[in-house]
């Protein structure tokens, strides 16, 4: 919002401002004293951790470390196919099954009841739940596999590659109800009047695609896709509970890593390890706070 | 035929998702139904299922279970307690920047939007220390206020955008009759808000319920922990009775999982309109 506008609905506002009488008006004096609260939450508990952290990560020697443990180099390639390649699949994916989902079927309103539920549920029961039936021994899928072609299956969680895989896949799993949701509120809000006109022209269903949804949703799409990164980088619970950063810590992201370092009782480098990684967050951050205080 | 064939293809993809989503989950309730030796046979249903392992669970009859009820009550307590004190924070600030139009009102919301898009394992490391120096660590207060500080950025952001939308002619109307601020907030503000503060309240109550890493780091204690940190712990032995942590788990999933399903029409609006602003 330009100062203008700001202004002009300063104006329009029923709150006397009490500037013309130089002292503060009740309502004025209300305003700070309800405001109060968060504001004391975020100084004592962001503000200061933020620039406490800072402050440990102050010594360049933290990051001639950092940089020489090729683990940090290992976890930074990890968060990257994470974000590039996990969530790009998944945001592709939810744009595919909002389409499904707003299909007019009572079964496939009851579907959608049960397939929000990896959302609902809380990560750690079903992450473990995964981690068991990964189980290269007694895990089910291995048992099938077994039964089914007699070999023994792979050892999933111990081969890194794979081990990173199957976290983008846990992360998926959990994440994916809630951005076809939103996704689907997208798609709602296209008026029908457009796919019937097209309809009458004869459009097919990918040139429907093409010049009537993804042009009403590739902003909404945008949006998804980098808030979702955000959150990803924050992703502590897909990878430390279903592989703990292992084989050999290979498998470690940042979210990860800055609390390995932590346990490890090493807090310069933890520190290091997330200012790393602001570079990569900061631009996201930028983008998305011009885009919802418009 | 037209139609049949429609109806194949919307299978087609409905039966593959519908497996997606249900097999962790089918697998979880699966093992707690199962008696410990055929837990691993990989079969669809067991051939005696049984209520053993729930008996187990409430009956504390196990070495990492002697303290779950107490850890039920404790992510319990700990839940409610940033519900409300979330709710509180973020609908006094809500209302002074969007009714009251504090100056500072923009900055502060401005701050608390960034405040939300911290990746929050990168703030849990200098929050860690933090509350070293506050010396609050294994405290319980560490958690509800790191979680407070998680959940009211988001809070205030909705309800901030719920409340820009009543009209400014109850405001006037109120303070024609000579209303001062707070009755504005409790006779006129907090009735219209309800939707919201139920939904924020949800939203506060369930990210402290599943909350995993800052409970982890914060609380130590075996009669502190929330049962989300000693499921946890179950994991790191290597003789955990598997059967009784997929239990454990299942139970301690159901609440949300209720809640969800209770506040839905709250939530799913609250959010989508919340997440992704177009």
């Amino acid at each position: 919002m330009s100062t203008s506008t700001l202004a002009l609905r300063e104006a329009h506002t029923v709150v006397p401002s009490g500037a013309a009488t130089g002292r503060l008006s009740p309502w004025q004096v209300w305003g700070l004293i309800l405001i109060a609260p968060y504001v004391l939450v975020f100084l004592v508990f962001v503000l200061y951790p933020v620039g406490y952290g800072l402050w440990l990560a102050r010594h360049p020697s933290s990051y001639v470390k950092l940089y020489e443990d090729p683990i940090f180099a290992r976890s930074v390639v990890n968060t990257l196919v994470f974000l590039i390649v996990g969530i790009n699949f998944k945001m592709i994916v939810a744009l595919l099954l909002s389409g499904f989902f707003v299909q007019a079927r009572a079964w496939i309103k009851w579907l959608s009841m049960l397939f929000i539920l990896p959302w609902a549920v809380p990560s750690i029961p079903t992450i473990l739940s995964f981690r068991f039936m990964l189980n290269p021994e007694w895990g089910v899928i291995n048992s099938l596999i077994f039964r089914l072609t007699g070999d023994d299956g792979p050892n999933w969680l111990n081969d890194p590659t794979l081990a990173l895989l199957l976290a983008i896949l846990v992360h998926i799993w959990k994440s994916l109800p809630f951005w076809t949701l939103i996704l689907i509120a997208g798609r709602l809000a296209i008026p029908g009047e457009l796919y019937e006109a097209a309809s009458v022209d004869g459009a097919s269903p990918l040139q429907k695609f093409r010049f009537i949804t993804w042009p009403s949703m590739q902003t909404l799409y945008l949006t998804c896709t980098i808030l979702s990164m955000i959150w990803t980088l924050g992703d502590f619970n897909s990878v430390y509970l279903l592989t703990g950063g292992g084989p050999a810590d290979l498998t470690h992201v940042l979210a990860t890593l800055g609390i390995r370092y932590l346990r490890l009782d090493e807090v310069d480098m933890s520190v290091a390890a997330i200012v790393c990684a602001l570079p990569l967050v900061l631009p996201l951050v930028y983008f998305m706070m011009k885009r919802l205080s418009k | 035929m037209r139609a049949v064939a429609d109806e194949a293809k919307l299978l087609l993809v409905g039966i593959p998702v519908l497996l997606w989503t249900m097999l962790p989950i089918y697998h979880l309730f699966l093992f707690s139904i199962s008696p410990k030796d055929s837990a691993f046979a990989g079969r669809l249903w067991p051939d005696h299922p049984t209520l053993r392992n729930f008996e187990f669970v409430f009956g504390q009859k196990h070495y990492y279970l002697s303290h779950f009820w107490q850890q039920i009550w404790n992510s319990l307590l700990i839940a409610v307690a940033v519900g409300a004190l979330t709710l509180f924070v973020a609908t006094a600030a809500a209302f002074a920047i969007s009714r009251l139009r504090v100056k500072g009102g923009r900055l502060i919301m401005n701050l608390s939007l960034f405040t939300y898009f911290i990746p929050a394992a990168f703030l849990a490391v200098p929050m860690y220390k933090t509350m070293g120096n506050y010396g609050l660590l294994n405290s319980q207060w560490a958690l509800i206020l790191a979680m407070v500080t998680i959940a009211a950025p988001y809070s205030i952001w909705v309800l901030k955008q719920a409340s820009d939308k009543l009209p400014y002619e109850l405001d006037e109307a109120a303070m024609m009759d000579g209303a001062t601020p707070l009755q504005l907030f409790r006779l006129v503000y907090l009735p219209l808000m309800t939707p919201s503060l139920v939904a924020v309240g949800t939203y506060a109550l369930l990210l402290a319920w599943n909350e995993y890493l800052y409970a982890f780091l914060l609380l130590s204690k075996d009669t502190d922990i929330t049962l989300a940190v000693a499921l946890g712990n179950f994991l790191a032995a290597d003789d955990s009775p598997w059967e009784l942590l997929m239990t454990t788990g299942l139970i301690y999933a159901l609440p949300p999982a209720a809640i969800y399903y209770a506040f839905k029409r709250y939530m799913v609006g609250g959010l989508t309109a919340g997440a992704v602003k177009s």
